[in-house]
């Protein structure tokens, strides 16, 4: 169980999250959907302790992530896995290094196993013979599948997507789609996803919530927030032009 | 992070505006030191911890020292010979070219082959540290390193830090070496000083403290080069035009603080040992 309780972060003047508040609940999938910028990435930091808010808490278990030191944030680190929206991965290393990062720094391993796993992680993204690679030699969509596959080697209990369906062509974004189902599934994976692709949204989640100006406006299994009568949830979800989020917004036009 | 105050041009008098921007200008200068200084502890707080990461400590030891050594070795060897020519020309009026020996001799040891290395190696490699961090770090990969349980200091700063405390010193007494070899061609070939009496007046009035001062500084100089570097980089943000930002600042603040510091311990050397 994850609680987000009245979580506060401005950047400079710029309030991004104000008062933000969401439970998340084990072994389930949510979506989290929101307008691009609106903080959705910087939500996800605060849930594993990368950013640290100006007012609030976020609860992991019984305990709060905010106010951990670098080992206890370490320590719950090891049971999370970040797939991040541009992948990163690191350019120095070579994809079989990326993958296995985790192992290799934690845990004391034969170079054999370590092998086995990555192999075992890039086939459950549909790669396989691209160890040796390194991430500039791959497309953009292999990079993301590898930055999947290292977020899953640790077999973790809860995972981050970041937009894990942007930037790749839509036949792959539902291969993932379909991976995320497959480890809330088969391994009870915690899974929280940001996105503003619905189609993805309405696929892998079991309760979607959409974040507006600072705050969750809405929180709900996929049929209530495709059905509600919400305007600015309706607007988004629907992906209309014209609407309350838009409101005072002139958009040009050509004659 | 950058600090930002906004303030309304019409409510503040000239000489309230003038106040309000130096105290902007003073506070972003506080900012820098603090960071500065919070990334030098967090750098000596990791470097005992393991593991100790040889490889990586070697592929920077490789990045910084072999790969600078042509560069190295052509700027001593000119700075060393224009030295040269340049004592000849002042020497040959009171007949004393047989000082351009020593001369050249103590300012490589003491003063050119430290700042010199210094700041080929600020420009050379100070600059591909902030450029590969900063890249890094738009790309959020040091987020990533974050994310999977690795502090980003440990990974990223104490291998270069390591690498350049060891390789800048070694550097640093091959242009003084280089240097004197420069000297001496001159000395020898153009203004027919004998090999023994070139060779004596460099060595014998040459001592260890000499050789010493000149590698306290590069110690300072690899620290002031390392972190300014990693500082720069981590703090990168704004894509590609952020990096480059950084890149030139990491490398000008890199060349003012080694002059500065250069500066204070020249000084310092000066009164302790004379």
């Amino acid at each position: 169980m994850i609680e987000i309780i009245n979580l506060c972060k401005s950047f400079d003047d710029h309030k991004v999250l104000d008062n933000l508040s969401l439970n998340i609940n084990k072994g389930e999938t949510t979506v989290i959907i929101g307008r691009s910028g609106c903080g959705k990435s910087v939500l996800l930091k605060h849930i594993i302790g990368i950013l640290k808010p100006d007012r609030g808490q976020v609860i992991i278990d019984g305990k709060d992530v905010t106010k951990m030191d670098e080992k206890e944030l370490n320590n719950l680190r090891m049971g999370f896995g970040m797939l991040f929206q541009g992948a990163a991965l690191f350019d120095s290393l070579n994809v079989l290094e990326n993958v296995a990062f985790g192992i290799i720094e934690h845990m004391n391993v034969s170079s054999a196993e370590i092998k086995k796993r990555v192999k075992e992680s890039l086939a459950l993204v549909g790669l396989k013979s691209i160890e040796d690679k390194k991430p500039a030699e791959l497309s953009g969509g292999m990079r993301k599948r590898v930055g999947l596959a290292r977020a899953i080697c640790l077999r973790p209990q809860i995972i981050l997507y970041d937009e894990p369906t942007t930037g790749v062509d839509p036949i792959m974004g539902d291969a993932i789609n379909d991976l995320i189902l497959e480890l809330h599934n088969k391994l009870g994976v915690t899974g929280i996803a940001v996105t503003h692709d619905m189609t993805s949204a309405y696929k892998i989640a079991n309760r979607i919530a959409m974040l507006y100006n600072g705050k969750i406006i809405a929180v709900g299994s996929p049929d209530e927030i495709k059905n509600t009568k919400d305007p600015i949830v309706r607007q988004f979800v629907t992906g209309a032009g014209k609407g309350p989020i838009t409101e005072g917004i002139d958009f040009q036009h050509l004659i | 992070m950058s600090i930002k105050i906004n303030f309304n041009k019409n409510s503040f008098s000239g000489t309230k505006r003038i106040a309000s921007i130096l105290g902007h200008r003073f506070m972003e200068f506080v900012h820098y030191t603090g960071g500065i200084s919070v990334l030098m502890g967090e750098t000596l707080f990791w470097i005992p911890i393991p593991p100790l990461r040889r490889r990586q400590i070697i592929e920077q030891m490789a990045k910084i020292g072999v790969d600078s050594l042509p560069i190295v070795s052509l700027i001593s060897l000119f700075t060393g010979m224009v030295l040269a020519l340049q004592s000849a020309y002042q020497m040959q009026r009171f007949s004393a070219e047989m000082y351009i020996a020593s001369l050249v001799a103590f300012s490589m040891t003491r003063e050119l082959g430290p700042v010199l290395t210094a700041l080929i190696v600020a420009g050379r490699v100070g600059a591909s540290i902030t450029a590969e961090l900063g890249t890094m770090k738009v790309t959020e990969q040091i987020d990533a390193l974050e994310t999977l349980a690795t502090n980003p200091v440990k990974y990223l700063v104490v291998p270069r830090f390591i690498a350049l405390m060891i390789m800048l010193p070694l550097l640093t007494i091959y242009a003084d070496i280089i240097g004197i070899f420069g000297g001496y061609t001159i000395g020898v070939y153009k203004l027919n000083i004998s090999h023994s009496m070139y060779m004596k007046n460099t060595w014998n009035p040459l001592k260890y403290k000499d050789l010493f001062t000149g590698l306290i500084k590069s110690f300072f100089f690899a620290i002031i080069i390392c972190i300014v570097a990693c500082y720069e980089g981590m703090k990168a943000e704004g894509g590609a035009e952020g990096v480059g930002r950084s890149t030139t600042s990491s490398v000008v603040v890199s060349f003012i603080l080694i002059i500065a510091s250069d500066c204070f311990f020249t000084a310092l050397f000066y009164f302790v040992t004379r």
